[in-house]
């Protein structure tokens, strides 16, 4: 099969797969809609209510990508300060790892009593789940630049500034968007879980409250939209990713005649 | 005479005073436009010996005059090329040869005003080497050949005072490496600047350089140090003349006395190559 049409079709038919399989196993065990609902109760149920959910799914958009944005760029100042100062990695990189370890459920609490119920904890729990890929991916890129070529370009009179800039911040472009990738997805799990625990509006506040009702397919409609919302951003890093670093992919770069 | 390189009694020991010696007692002079190698058994500090004269590394002891001028940080007249190419993935050919440009002084500032300038002399090496088309591909999408090409027109494209290859054809095949030992000789015949080449090959060594010296197994000194008489250009036929060949062979006796007692039993002289 074609290599495009495929990684359209790959997917769509594991889906397709998993909702029929899901279906069938809902209707031949005769499983309650309050434990779990059929997928087509489901899409019922997301049209019916797609105004309420689009309401909080919006919502949650806009804090997920508000604490990604956070997110990236401290994570992309800590990484360069990190990967190229020794000083900077024995200090700060014990700190980063205990800090990662944290579970952030634990902290949406300190952060409601801080900032109080709504969005800011939601961004900041996003941006707090997010910025160490980012961080760790962006230091990993710059403390990898071959030695070999350090002694090239400090034997041509090159600063540690211009060690950073023309080598070890393009090298770690590809470590860069490969962490976007994986910080977006955990962004939305970071604003969700707030949402859920303390706050009066986004998708995570509408599930909480459709579970306390009994509304499950509601609860697995709004989990279905976050998915979607999930694969989307990845695929807008993804087309980002390969537009900018075509190089590090081996796909074919034009520079154009004039260079 | 003119003296680019002084190297006086140098020693160098990793980890301080009285560690692990790499280099002890290094003597070495290159002449301005001097063509030089160094061979020596694998492990004897040839690349040590590049980075103190490039002053990336200082001497634990002795003294290394470039220009003179006694070396005490990285010096900003050298060209480097390395075994592997070290090219930028992310720029075209031409933008890798035109990085010089961008960080040594004084051409950096003057980058803006004479781009146009140096962008023509970076074409100009491109083409010398004979890649001149392929200026605007990526470096990944050359052979390794030209990879090393292209990293020897970096080393070269600001007129460096000195030339320092470290086994730069090592990783190439044999009908390549030939070719650009032609190449390079060409080009420093043309533009005439300093270069220490430090090689394992031999023949290399002999058919490139004005003066070969031999270093000693670790740690390195200079045991030994050979002009070659062999007329420019040196072409594939002058490394069948007689005096090449024996020259040769007597660098690759020096090198096998440099070896440890016990592996001598297989010397070339043990096995009969020097009737």
């Amino acid at each position: 099969m074609n290599q495009k049409l495929a990684t359209w079709v790959a997917p769509l038919l594991v889906v397709i797969l998993m909702v029929v399989v899901w279906e069938f196993t809902c209707i031949v065990l005769q499983v309650p809609e309050f434990v779990l609902p059929r997928p087509s109760r489901v899409a019922v149920v997301l049209v019916e209510s797609i105004q309420p959910i689009w309401f909080h799914a919006s919502h949650t958009l806009f804090t997920t990508v508000l604490g990604f944005v956070l997110a990236v760029v401290v994570g992309m100042l800590l990484g360069i300060l990190v990967g190229s100062s020794r000083l900077a990695y024995l200090g700060l990189y014990p700190v980063l790892i205990g800090f990662n370890s944290v579970p952030k459920v634990a902290v949406v609490p300190v952060l409601v009593v801080w900032f109080g119920i709504g969005t800011v904890p939601a961004v900041l729990t996003a941006f707090l789940l997010s910025f160490f890929p980012i961080a760790v991916n962006v230091a990993t890129g710059l403390a990898t630049v071959e030695p070999e070529l350090r002694d090239v370009l400090r034997s041509l009179g090159a600063t540690e500034l211009d060690i950073v800039r023309k080598v070890g911040i393009p090298r770690s472009l590809p470590y860069f968007f490969a962490s976007l990738k994986i910080a977006i997805t955990l962004s939305f799990v970071g604003s969700v879980i707030s949402e859920t625990l303390a706050s009066n509006v986004g998708i995570g506040t509408l599930m909480t409250q459709a579970a306390a009702n009994f509304r499950i397919p509601l609860v697995f409609a709004a989990l279905v939209v976050v998915a979607a919302m999930g694969i989307a951003m990845y695929a807008v890093f993804a087309a980002i990713e390969r537009r900018m670093i075509g190089w590090a992919l081996r796909t074919t770069v034009d520079f154009g005649a004039g260079g | 005479m003119d003296e680019l390189v002084e190297i006086s009694d140098v020693s160098l020991s990793y980890g301080g005073k009285g560690q692990t010696l790499a280099v002890e007692h290094l003597d070495l002079t290159v002449r301005r436009g001097e063509f030089v190698a160094v061979v020596g058994p694998s492990g004897c500090g040839k690349s040590t010996l590049m980075k103190l004269v490039t002053g990336l590394l200082p001497p634990t002891s002795g003294g290394i005059i470039v220009a003179n001028r006694e070396v005490t940080g990285p010096l900003k007249i050298v060209g480097m090329a390395f075994q592997n190419p070290n090219l930028l993935p992310w720029r075209s050919t031409l933008k890798n040869v035109m990085l010089p440009f961008e960080v040594t002084p004084p051409y950096r500032y003057e980058l803006r005003r004479k781009r146009a300038e140096f962008e023509s002399r970076a074409r100009g090496l491109l083409d010398a080497v004979g890649i001149g088309e392929f200026a605007d591909r990526s470096p990944w999408q050359l052979s390794g050949g030209m990879q090393q090409r292209v990293s020897l027109c970096r080393s070269l494209v600001h007129e460096p005072a000195l030339l320092m290859l470290d086994e730069p054809f090592a990783a190439l095949d044999a009908f390549t490496r030939e070719e650009l030992w032609d190449v390079l000789q060409d080009i420093w015949m043309k533009r005439s600047f300093t270069t220490i080449l430090v090689t394992h090959d031999l023949r290399e060594a002999v058919y490139l350089a004005d003066t070969v010296y031999v270093m000693s197994s670790r740690p390195g000194r200079i045991v030994a140090r050979h002009e070659v008489n062999l007329e420019r250009p040196r072409r594939l036929e002058t490394s069948l003349q007689p005096e090449f060949a024996s020259l040769v062979l007597r660098l690759r006796e020096q090198i096998w006395e440099q070896r440890p007692r016990t592996n001598r039993a297989t010397s070339p002289q043990a096995v009969g190559t020097s009737v």
